[in-house]
């Protein structure tokens, strides 16, 4: 039993919101306990099985392929678990933990099927996380988007909707040219498997090998306007900020998700073995990263809106990352994914903080006015019973204040926190391209301009969230203290904990990004381990 | 053959990219629509056109590639169909939803700005 659960580990990140959604959707508000305890239940699963398939990946096989009725990997579709999946499995748990812990004092009640939406939401970023197919990788892709547009629109109300609209429009278009890029690069290499198509680049003809990377190119495009790159993501602060805040930080997860497949295929397919490809698209990242970086940032300084700056801190964490991968340094990289890991958590708890402190202003009543009326009247009785649990916990501004200030510390990347260390590791990876105190040290160009585009971001950062803070912290001059209920605070100080946690424990962790960005930049063990004897 | 398929593809997607670019939301999902259709038929032609191929083994014969259409695109287009499909009905529902509250049927939501 045991040994049968530890095979098919890898398909429990699928399977089981899966089933738990479909088990949500025939019950009614009635039982509104059973379906929340499900969800949590699921949850933490999910979170046990990250975890479990995270120690397996770092201290057993690296790769593990799971053969999805048994086929060999280029007739089947296969899911394979690495160290980069495990650690995204484990931040997609730990986020939605987080966030559905928050809905339950009052947001799940605002509209149908929360749960089940937020449930096929994880399924969704699970098995994007997980395929080793590009079409199945595709599938799951529409799997998560659809599932977002739903909870985009949670709660309803005029503003979700227009917002709702062109998010749903543009992640329509995108998804063609999805389509477009995989036909393309099946039409020249026949084969979808990713590491059956990383085997077969270096061979392809010089006449076909164009039209592989426009193909390529075509596919980018599309993981390009889901990870929000400069120009293609003015939709992303419009559709964030208008969610729901538990929906958004969750969304923050899935503009991970278009990183993360550019990550992948960037390093699998046009990595150092990829013949005459090698390092396509490598420069475009770069720039383009380093030109969100500075939108994200001028973005920043130039909103009032707490929850438009949540929005533009997501553009330059993406930018951020963009611009790690387009380096190309094993250094850069792993300092990457310690920010991706960091910036996740500090953005979560960022969007979930926020509706916490606009609580307290008048605007923020209103909208949730709107919200009820549109919804209907059937919720009255559910109401009331809101009221009455609405108990002001102790000192509630101290605590929400001293929140935002560990969410500014680590999004502006300020010591002590972990934000500090990210952007440490990145710059170290910069400036020491062959490794610390290892080589030569020439920086080449775009390195400076990535380094001044991080520091410059901070500073940003630092000015608008220290603004913003003063503004909606400091001069609460008419405005009521908000009530806060345990269970809101708890997720955002579990998310600003774990931030805590892996400053304290930077090494170890630090230690696995470093494997995991090793192994992504020569990916023999996944080549072989999913080719099987064949190269 | 292949010039009609090209010719389709292309007329598809440029109507259907000009559709995009209207602020109706009906001229939206029309255009959405239309370049679904395109990439549809795009992919179909990536599996590089055999006319009266079967794609399947007949019992006994003996597996040459140059007989047979590949199968693959063909259910990758299945797929894209069933999940277009899927899509462009949750999004009319959202477009009702927006057309009901907004009053107008404009993709930013002002009522009768231009009429």
């Amino acid at each position: 039993m045991l040994a049968a659960l530890q095979n098919n580990l890898a398909i429990l990140p699928i399977l089981v919101p899966l089933l738990a959604g479909a088990l949500m959707i025939p019950m009614d508000d009635q039982r509104g306990r059973l379906r929340a305890g499900l969800g949590i239940l699921s949850v933490l699963v999910l979170l046990g099985t990250a975890l479990a398939l995270a120690t397996q990946a770092e201290t057993g096989a690296a790769t593990t392929v799971y053969r999805l009725g048994n086929w060999p990997a280029t007739f089947g579709i296969v899911l394979v678990v690495d160290r980069l999946s495990a650690l995204l499995l484990v931040l997609t748990a730990l986020l939605g933990l987080a966030a559905l812990t928050f809905s339950l004092a009052r947001w799940q009640r605002m509209g149908a099927h929360f749960h089940a939406l937020f449930q096929f939401q994880l399924m969704g970023l699970n098995g994007a996380f997980l395929t080793g197919d590009l079409f199945n990788l595709f599938v799951f892709f529409e799997v998560l988007l659809a599932a977002s547009y739903g909870l985009a629109l949670h709660g309803s109300g005029v503003a979700r909707v227009k917002a709702g609209l062109h998010y749903i429009a543009i992640n329509l278009a995108a998804s063609l040219l999805f389509l477009i890029g995989v036909s393309m690069i099946y039409g020249v290499a026949g084969t979808l498997n990713m590491a059956d198509l990383a085997a077969r680049i270096p061979s392809i003809p010089a006449e076909n090998r164009k039209l592989l990377e426009a193909g390529a190119a075509i596919l980018g495009m599309a993981f390009l306007v889901k990870a929000a790159m400069w120009p293609l993501g003015f939709w992303l602060a419009n559709a964030y900020t208008a969610a729901s805040p538990p929906a958004a930080a969750i969304f923050s997860m899935m503009s991970k998700v278009g990183l993360y497949a550019i990550l992948r295929l960037s390093m699998l397919l046009f990595g150092e073995d990829a013949g005459a490809s090698a390092g396509f698209g490598h420069n475009f990242l770069l720039i383009g990263g380093i030109a969100t970086i500075g939108f994200g940032a001028v973005s920043v300084l130039a909103t009032q809106d707490l929850g438009r700056l949540a929005g533009a801190s997501v553009l330059i964490s993406s930018g951020t990352l963009l611009a790690a991968v387009g380096a190309g340094q094993v250094g850069v990289t792993t300092g990457a994914l310690y920010y991706l890991a960091s910036s996740a958590l500090a953005i979560g708890a960022l969007f979930l903080l926020i509706e916490l402190i606009e609580r307290g202003r008048d605007v923020g009543a209103d909208v949730l006015a709107v919200t009820l009326e549109a919804f209907g009247d059937g919720n009255d009785d559910e109401d009331e019973e809101e009221d009455e649990v609405g108990v002001a916990i102790p000192a509630t501004m101290a605590i929400l204040s001293a929140c935002f200030l560990c969410c500014a510390l680590l999004l502006a990347g300020l010591p002590p926190l972990s934000g500090f260390v990210a952007k440490f590791a990145m710059l170290s990876g910069i400036l020491n391209p062959e490794g610390l105190g290892r080589g030569p040290t020439d920086v080449s160009w775009g390195g400076w301009l990535l380094l001044g585009a991080l520091v410059f971001s901070g500073l940003a950062t630092v000015l608008a969230m220290t603004r913003a803070g003063i503004r909606s912290l400091w001069a609460t001059s008419g405005r009521a203290v908000p009530r806060v209920r345990v269970i809101e605070i708890a997720p955002v100080l579990l998310l600003i904990g774990l931030c805590i946690g892996m400053t304290a424990g930077a090494g170890p962790v630090l230690r696995y990004m470093e494997n995991t960005a090793e192994a992504l930049h020569a990916p023999k063990d996944y080549l072989r381990q999913v080719n099987g004897g064949r190269q | 053959m292949e010039l009609i398929l090209a010719l389709a593809i292309g007329v598809l997607g440029g109507s259907g990219v000009w559709l995009l670019m209207r602020p109706r939301t009906f001229q939206l999902i029309i255009g959405l629509s239309l370049l679904s259709y395109a990439v549809n038929l795009f992919i179909f032609s990536m599996g590089r056109f055999p006319v009266g191929k079967p794609p399947i083994l007949e019992p006994g014969m003996r597996g040459d590639p140059a007989v047979f259409a590949d199968p693959l695109p063909q259910s990758l287009v299945l797929t894209a169909i069933v999940i277009g499909f899927a899509t462009t009905a949750l999004f009319l529902v959202v477009m009702l939803a927006a057309r009901g509250l907004t009053g107008g049927d404009h993709v930013d939501g002002q009522a009768g700005r231009d009429r």
